[in-house]
């Protein structure tokens, strides 16, 4: 049982760990959609 | 019964004498109306009869044939507001946007209204009825057959069935899935169960928790299904084993205990299943991820009209890729739900012994002996020669 609870906790940190990185990435939707000249931030 | 078949045939009947008939009339008529849209076009849309739309695709109006500047009508030039708009309507005019985006300058896609039917009606009673059927008959399959027990009952002595790094994998890719199910089932039914019953801000909030994890969740699925794949393809290529144990209905009506390996042909019309549609929802979840980003049902219909024959669309916009790609996942992700809640239910409580191959990684040997005696000897077998 302790690996299914390992194997459960590492899903959410990598889920997390995904989000941040493709954040980080550029994949956002409104940096995908929007064009060079349109200032996001 | 002969009347109902009766019924059915003189429906069909009338069904093709009806649709080239309408189509007739509307190309009959269509000269009166100096091309435009007929009252037959109007009846025969309503009737559900497809109708040909070239007559107002192609009707853009002729910039050629338009007015000196210097004559009265000059300045309407040979592109009437409507002609404008039918071009926008099927994307046949030049559109200039400030947008970025590879769907930007698409202002009019009317087919969102049919995805939008579609995933209301049809995507939301299959996953209603599949899921709720498929439960109902697991519970009276419960009641009538019972627990599959070991016969004569545990010997007390345990092998190891699965290592530590292969449960790891199992249970990222079940956590994940799992989530993924019950996040993706939130926002299918949000609108028509939560909103009802918990009020508009309420599913904002849960569909909004739901899309972040639906979305970052699949990275794990994805990764975990590559790992299962890896880890356990070599013991799922089927053999001539299987077809025995089919036949003998795998022992689960009845008592018989036919011979398998470290897979048995129901784990591997799981595995392959779980891998094959695993890949499909995950290509189509991509799809969804990354939008317009990857198209991909345009080519695969062409590809499948050159090798049958059909005539599926091969041109598609950019919204109805994503629309295709948002059924398809639907459609493939619940077929998913609905065989793995039959595998949750085999691996727990429908068969004693069975969860401790997943839970602890030590299963009973009787059990062992009971459903996978080959693999038992098999194991047994490299235990002596490394004893030796």
């Amino acid at each position: 049982m302790k690996t299914m609870f390992t194997a459960f906790a590492a899903t959410i940190v990598l889920s997390f760990a995904a989000y941040y990185i493709m954040s980080g990435m550029g994949f956002s939707s409104a940096e995908m959609q929007s064009a060079p000249s349109v200032r996001l931030y | 019964m002969k009347i109902q078949v009766i019924g059915s045939f003189l429906v069909a009947v009338l069904t093709l004498a009806i649709a080239p008939s309408y189509a007739e009339q509307s190309d009959g008529q269509r000269a009166s109306t100096g091309g435009a849209q007929t009252l037959q076009d109007v009846l025969a849309r309503q009737k559900g009869i497809e109708v040909d739309e070239s007559f107002r695709r192609e009707n853009l109006g002729d910039p050629d044939k338009a007015q000196s500047i210097n004559n009265m009508l000059g300045t309407q030039g040979g592109i009437s507001n409507a002609d404008v708009y039918r071009g926008i309507r099927y994307s046949e005019v030049d559109i200039k946007v400030s947008n970025n985006g590879p769907a930007a300058d698409v202002l009019v896609q009317d087919g969102g209204i049919s995805w939008l039917i579609t995933r209301a009606t049809s995507i939301r009673g299959y996953a209603g009825y599949g899921i709720g059927g498929i439960l109902v008959a697991l519970i009276a399959f419960y009641f009538t057959r019972g627990r599959m027990t070991i016969e004569g009952g545990p010997s007390g002595q345990t092998i190891e069935r699965f290592k530590s790094f292969e449960r790891f994998g199992h249970w990222c890719l079940a956590g994940s899935f799992i989530m993924l199910s019950a996040t993706g089932l939130l926002l299918l039914f949000g609108r028509a169960i939560l909103i009802p019953v918990f009020g508009h801000e309420a599913n904002a909030a849960i569909a909004t928790f739901s899309i972040w994890v639906h979305n970052n969740i699949a990275w794990v699925f994805m990764g975990s299904l590559v790992a299962i794949f890896l880890m356990w393809v070599a013991h799922n290529i089927p053999n001539k084993l299987d077809w025995d144990w089919l036949k003998q209905g795998g022992g689960i009506i009845g008592n018989a205990h036919p011979s398998a390996q470290k897979f048995n042909a129901g784990q591997k019309i799981i595995f392959w299943m779980t891998i094959i549609m695993g890949a499909s929802v995950s290509v189509s979840g991509l799809s969804l991820l990354f939008p317009f980003q990857m198209p991909m049902f345009a080519e695969t219909f062409a590809l499948i009209n050159a090798v049958t024959g059909s005539a599926l669309p091969a041109e598609l916009l950019p919204h109805e890729e994503m629309q295709l790609s948002h059924l398809w996942h639907a459609i493939v992700a619940i077929t998913m739900i609905i065989a793995i809640v039959a595998h949750i239910y085999i691996g727990s409580v429908g068969m004693e012994g069975a969860f401790d191959a997943m839970g602890s990684g030590q299963v009973d040997l009787e059990w062992a002996r009971q459903h996978h005696d080959l693999w038992v000897e098999e194991e047994e077998a490299k235990a002596g020669q490394a004893g030796r």
